[in-house]
């Protein structure tokens, strides 16, 4: 290299070179749950983390580490772990760095998944969440305890997209010896490169815009490599032996990536949440366009966002483009290419001039997902945020009237005359 | 493990096993604003097949004391002074880039100890340009980058590095940014100009590789953009008894790149040299 490869090079060629059996340009799906070791000193040896390679698919496969290379190489991490969702890769960090006992100081600014399972399910297995609004420096600090073990947020908060501040978040954290997790999936590493601006750990579900085609469930964990777990002194899974794993202290093994050891080494093979081959290659197929895809959904939102500001039917949009946004400052300094293209808005009227909305489009699907190629539309009071009580969802900005729009990469005009069509039906209804 | 004195202790990482003195022992040495943790699969395979393995932290780098030395000379001096004392019945000393030339020094510290020397991704003279040097004093973050980017073999093929180093799904290259930051950020700034100020103003590499009474291996990268192999050939020709192993479509970063490359040869070399030294 005479420099680094660029974006764009890394989307398309970072994990994978032709294939050397068969000469495959493309990625082949290594359809197998094992690999044949050529002796009994090679199995042991790859066993004992003498030599690289692969042993079984619930570990790892040549496949799923072209995908999880790939992400690495775009977040510009030491490594990645591909998962079987969104949902597992953030159970997987946590799990790998805490057990009963600690605690997590998290943005209330969540997807409702990630919610449930920091606010219910983590507090049945002992480890407990405080929830504080992500731009209040003070609420963070002030919530941190002697056994907090992570600060967690979303780079865009689901659904009001509260940009999360994340230079000044991870610095609060590395002040007291700790990490912060951020969840980019709906920035993606086209927007925003989380790693560079300090966080720790990051993770996606890959099954919105890094496959972008709403054909496969997904996840991604990548280690920045910049968190000194020695230093911290708060990680002794990381820094002590670990009988189950022939006594290795992972942070001797390696300086920069003792976390993605163990949690490789721990994490998949004990809970077993691991990416398929089939999974790795449709999300592959994804990250070699997502540049261009992103940029596209990117241009198809300002355009949507423009129109419904404008609209007399609209009572507010929110996305951190607009001066009316909150975090409207911080976006310009922290996502230049733009804010993404998942937003919310507030719909004069009743809840019956909602649902009409909702039901009035033809272009948009109505379902539970975002960033697919194509646009989408929720109502998130009653699905993905059902379970979250109201004072919870007004903290997070979302009221009864709220509505969430995915936009994909369809002729704009065709999105505008589908939104025009739907709010001319919502404005019979009283 | 620590070797030496309180004060100026240097950091041994042995490999996954506890250090056996009674076994013939490899001394892995690092590089330039790098650790132990580069030799991770080599410590591992070696130290669990024979061998006892001490994959140092040199002076001033990683876990060990002190400031960093500013000649390969005084950082050799540090090293034998720690090896010196251990049991071991013989060593093969292996080091990559500014770490062979501490290695070439050591074996000339302690000729009656040494049983072979492995030097991988080497050069004499190991000369840094004059950019390069402003830089890692003036602008260490353009510096490391220009660094990581001629420390592996061109264009995107590090980014598809097969097998992945330590393990399927690593990215070397942002893991070697990510490690020289790291010394950075732990040993202080003046690592990175020390560095690579000592190896361009070392002369001693050919008297060295004279002087050497054990068998030298040479483990050259053949897309090595920072000692490409024609930069090691007076030093091979030094040397009474050279091997060379080139790995092709590998550059610098030889154990990441090619960790299987340099594992194969570094066992074959150590079965070799350590033939009839009793365990």
């Amino acid at each position: 290299m005479s420099r680094y490869p660029g974006f764009d090079t890394l989307a398309l060629h970072a994990g994978q070179a032709p294939d050397p059996a068969t000469g495959a340009r493309a990625v082949p799906i290594y359809a197998t749950t094992s690999f044949c070791f050529d002796d009994s000193e090679h199995a042991a040896s790859l066993f004992n983390m003498e030599r690289a390679g692969h042993v079984y698919s619930r570990i790892s496969n040549p496949t799923v580490a072209v995908f999880e290379e790939r992400v690495a190489a775009l977040e510009r991490g030491v490594g990645g772990i591909a998962t079987a969702s969104g949902q597992a890769a953030l159970h997987l960090a946590i799990a790998t760095l805490m057990g009963a006992g600690s605690h997590i100081v998290a943005s209330r600014a969540l997807y409702g998944g990630s919610h449930n399972l920091l606010a219910y399910t983590l507090k049945r297995f002992g480890i407990e969440t405080t929830f504080v609004d992500p731009r209040e420096p003070d609420a963070w600090r002030g919530a941190i305890r002697p056994n907090t073990r992570l600060l967690f947020g979303e780079t865009l908060g689901n659904p009001g997209l509260d940009v999360l501040d994340v230079p000044a978040v991870a610095a609060l954290a590395h002040a007291h010896g700790l990490p912060l997790l951020v969840d980019s999936t709906f920035t993606t590493p086209y927007l925003m490169q989380p790693a560079e601006l300090g966080a720790d750990l990051v993770h996606h579900s890959a099954t919105k815009f890094i496959g972008g085609h709403g054909t496969a469930i997904g996840g991604v964990l990548v280690d920045s490599g910049r968190f000194d777990w020695q230093a911290s002194g708060k990680f002794d899974v990381l820094t002590r032996p670990y009988e189950g794993f022939h006594g290795m202290t992972f942070a001797d093994e390696s300086t920069v990536a003792p976390f993605l050891l163990r949690a490789r080494r721990e994490g998949l093979r004990d809970f077993g949440a691991c990416m398929s081959a089939h999974t790795a290659f449709l999300l592959l197929q994804g990250l070699e366009t997502l540049p261009l895809r992103m940029a596209r959904h990117v241009e198809n939102a300002r355009k949507v966002v423009a129109f419904l500001a404008a609209h007399p039917q609209i009572e507010s949009v929110a996305y951190p483009e607009l001066p009316s946004h909150p975090d409207h400052e911080l976006a310009k300094r922290l996502l230049p290419k733009g804010c993404g293209a998942v937003f919310s808005f507030n719909l004069k009227g009743s809840r019956a001039a909602g649902r009409s909305f909702v039901e009035s489009l033809q272009v948009f699907s109505h379902l539970a997902n975002v960033g697919d190629a194509k646009s989408l539309v929720i109502h998130p009071a009653s699905t993905t945020h059902f379970r979250v009580p109201d004072e919870d969802l007004a903290a997070a900005g979302i009221t009864q009237g709220t509505i969430r729009l995915s936009i994909g990469l369809e002729d704009p005009a065709d999105l505008l005359d589908d939104l025009s069509r739907a709010l001319k039906a919502a404005s019979k209804v009283k | 493990m620590d070797l030496g004195i309180p004060g100026s202790r240097i950091y041994a990482y042995t490999g996954g096993k506890p250090f056996d003195p009674r076994l013939p022992c490899v001394v892995l040495i690092h590089g330039a604003q790098h650790d132990h943790s580069l030799w991770i699969l080599q410590s591992r395979y070696l130290a669990h097949h024979g061998h006892a393995v001490l994959a140092l932290d040199l002076p001033g780098h990683g876990r060990s004391e002190g400031p960093p030395e500013r000649t390969v000379e005084a950082i050799a001096e540090r090293v034998a002074a720690a090896l010196a004392p251990l049991a071991s019945p013989r060593l093969l000393l292996a080091g990559h880039s500014m770490g062979s030339l501490v290695a070439l020094e050591v074996a000339r510290r302690l000729p009656a100890r040494v049983a072979g020397v492995a030097l991988l991704g080497t050069a004499a003279p190991m000369r840094v340009s004059d950019a390069l040097l402003a830089a890692t004093r003036d602008d260490p973050v353009a510096a490391m980058d220009m660094i990581n980017v001629w420390s592996h073999s061109p264009v995107v093929a590090p980014f598809a590095a097969r097998p992945g180093s330590p393990a399927p799904g690593f990215s070397i290259v942002w893991q070697n940014l990510r490690l020289m930051q790291r010394v950075a950020a732990v040993n202080g700034p003046d690592v990175l100009p020390t560095d690579f100020a000592a190896c361009n103003a070392y002369d001693g590499a050919l008297d060295a590789a004279r002087a050497l009474q054990c068998p030298a291996l040479f483990i050259l990268g053949s897309r090595d953009q920072m000692t490409p192999p024609r930069a090691a050939q007076s030093l091979i020709d030094a040397c009474a008894h050279p091997e060379v192993v080139t790995l092709p479509g590998t550059g610098h970063a030889l154990m990441t790149e090619n960790p299987d490359g340099v594992r194969r040869a570094l066992a074959s070399f150590a079965r070799t040299v350590f033939a009839g030294v009793a365990a």
